[in-house]
């Protein structure tokens, strides 16, 4: 596994990047890394500082797996990917607690458990330590991207609803009756589900769409 | 088919039909109801009438805008999305802001129904899905009741029913009136059994009445639309549970009549955990059922911050009814009986 083994033969360019973000978008469409999904896109900025955090160590992680690929032994991979992950999220985490204290208990424990999210060491196993930097790094940044813009998709309609807020600001005026479970955790659910709903009606919509069109052509 | 005599004609089974259709069940369900609203709209005034009237159309409107959207045959002629708005007024107090209804009432025929493939398909019962989201969304409001029988119910609404969509009600009325569980529960004061059976106390909009619960009902099973065993192992085991905290600490724990008369307990066992969609079909599985919800709501009603146990015990019924069928399945007739498996 040490050399360039034959990756998928994608076009490496905006299309990676929008692939990652919209088509495999890891939240919505292939549902991985539910776990902070869930758990902290109760606020918009708290859901936007999720996805940043998440972007970054995915980015950096790729890159590093991608250039030390040619140096780490197979039986020592996963530790070596994992000591990478762990390193970076160390990182984000005492920098996120040196920026803004609060959002830093705000996401609590969920900011060292970025170490542990799927999405990253399935990058980190399943596509960095196969490919160059710069496509591997172009990769995760769709990846990163589209789970930062889940994480706002949720974050987003669960503070409005939540709290009659956006980023702090009040929407609807004082008397604003806040739904208490959009900012609890069924709300995170129902959210989602509806998310996923709404896209994959989408997608059948669209998908209809142009396999009528191909049919015309083909007529 | 049959012009050939001769021709042998292949079925597969149900080989015997029972009369009812989906929809005679459901109207008389539905008639059966009414008596229940009428009496709510007699005892908490136009409030209780503008909720019923607001759930009831949400739920068939949202139904027909679902089978819209989905390109389905129209499903409103079989009565389930109306009787499921009738029920979700009569589960939630008199007061209750409208807007808020609404809103229940979509979740319940969006999320408990129609996601799962419609009336049929879903594996919990749409009306207590719907009170669900409401107790996780509004839990201050759909915790504050109105005392029956108030001065002027039938020319003004309540403080809190009108609020505007998306605002918190304006202020909650003077006349706020504990219900018979909380009084129980907080100060230890028993409201009268008398007074309970009869209906004439702060509570949900159509739970106060358990005589006309239990006349309604009893109606339902001698029409053989509900099976007679869930209603009666849910109130027995509620009972029975009740009556062995009972007998350990009387002072503490309310009677077992109390705890069968209070609150929506005999609405809960008739109308909504006997639903035959989300209920077991095997006798045994019925009686173990009804065991589970009577026993369960006792115990959330002791023992939780929660004041009605009713709705979480038969969500809970609801959820493990299809393990319950599965492992109570009848003996087929000259069959060994082989180890059950999940």
């Amino acid at each position: 596994m040490s050399t360039v083994t034959n990756t998928a033969a994608a076009p490496y360019s905006l299309a990676t990047l929008l692939n990652g973000m919209w088509k495999e978008n890891p939240g919505l469409v292939i549902a991985l890394g539910m776990c902070p999904t869930l758990a902290v896109t109760n606020s918009f900025v708290n859901a936007l500082t999720m996805g940043l955090a998440t972007l970054f160590v995915l980015v950096v992680s790729s890159a590093v797996v991608s250039l030390l690929r040619s140096f780490v032994p197979t039986q020592v991979h996963l530790v070596t990917h994992l000591v990478i992950i762990a390193t970076l999220v160390t990182i984000v985490d005492i920098a996120i607690g040196a920026i803004s204290p609060q959002v830093y208990r705000a996401l609590g424990v969920f900011i060292q458990l970025i170490v542990v999210n799927c999405i990253i060491l399935g990058h980190a196993q399943g596509y960095a330590s196969k490919s160059t930097v710069y496509r591997s790094a172009l990769n995760a940044s769709g990846t990163g991207l589209g789970f930062t813009l889940a994480l706002l998709c949720l974050g987003g309609v669960r503070e409005v609803l939540g709290t009659g807020e956006f980023m702090g600001a009040p929407l609807f005026g004082e008397r604003f009756e806040p739904w208490a479970v959009m900012a609890l955790p069924p709300g995170g659910f129902f959210v989602l589900g509806g998310w996923l709903l709404a896209i994959s009606w989408w997608k059948r919509r669209t998908g209809k769409k142009s396999a009528g069109v191909e049919q015309k052509q083909a007529a | 088919m049959s012009a050939n005599p001769h021709i042998l004609e292949l079925r597969t089974s149900p080989h015997v039909h029972g009369p009812n259709s989906v929809q005679t069940i459901m109207s008389n369900v539905m008639f059966a109801l009414l008596p229940i609203a009428a009496f709510a709209v007699f005892l908490f005034g136009i409030s209780a009438l503008a909720l019923i009237c607001t759930t009831t159309t949400v739920c068939v409107v949202t139904e027909s805008l679902v089978c819209k959207l989905s390109k389905k045959e129209s499903t409103l002629g079989d009565y389930s999305a109306a009787i499921t708005g009738l029920l979700l007024a009569l589960t939630l107090p008199p007061g209750m802001p409208l807007w808020m209804a609404a809103v229940g009432s979509v979740v319940s025929v969006c999320v408990g129904k129609a996601l799962f493939g419609g009336l049929g398909q879903n594996a919990f019962n749409p009306v207590l899905v719907g009170l669900a989201f409401i107790h996780a969304a509004f839990p201050i409001e759909v915790s504050s009741w109105t005392l029956p029988l108030a001065e002027g119910r039938f020319t003004s609404f309540m403080g809190t029913t009108l609020t505007v969509p998306f605002l918190s009600p304006a202020a909650f009325d003077g006349i706020t009136g504990a219900t018979p569980l909380a009084l129980q529960k907080f100060e230890h004061v028993t409201t009268g059994l008398g007074e309970l059976f009869l209906g004439t106390t702060a509570g949900c909009t159509g739970e106060t009445s358990d005589a006309l619960i239990l006349l309604c009902g009893a109606y339902l099973i001698a029409r053989k639309f509900i099976n007679w065993r869930i209603p009666a192992s849910t109130l027995g085991s509620a009972f029975l549970t009740s009556l062995v905290f009972y007998a350990a600490d009387p002072e503490k724990y309310p009677s077992p009549f109390f705890t069968l008369f209070a609150g929506g307990l005999i609405l809960g066992a008739i109308f909504l955990a006997s639903d035959m969609v989300t209920s077991p079909v095997t006798p045994l599985g019925m009686w173990v059922y009804g065991g589970l919800i009577g026993f369960l709501t006792v115990i959330i009603r002791l023992f939780s911050g929660q004041l009605e146990g009713v709705m979480y015990a038969i969500l809970l019924g609801n959820a493990v009814s299809p393990i319950i069928d599965s492992l109570t399945q009848p003996r087929i007739f000259g069959a060994r009986r082989a180890k059950a498996k999940l």
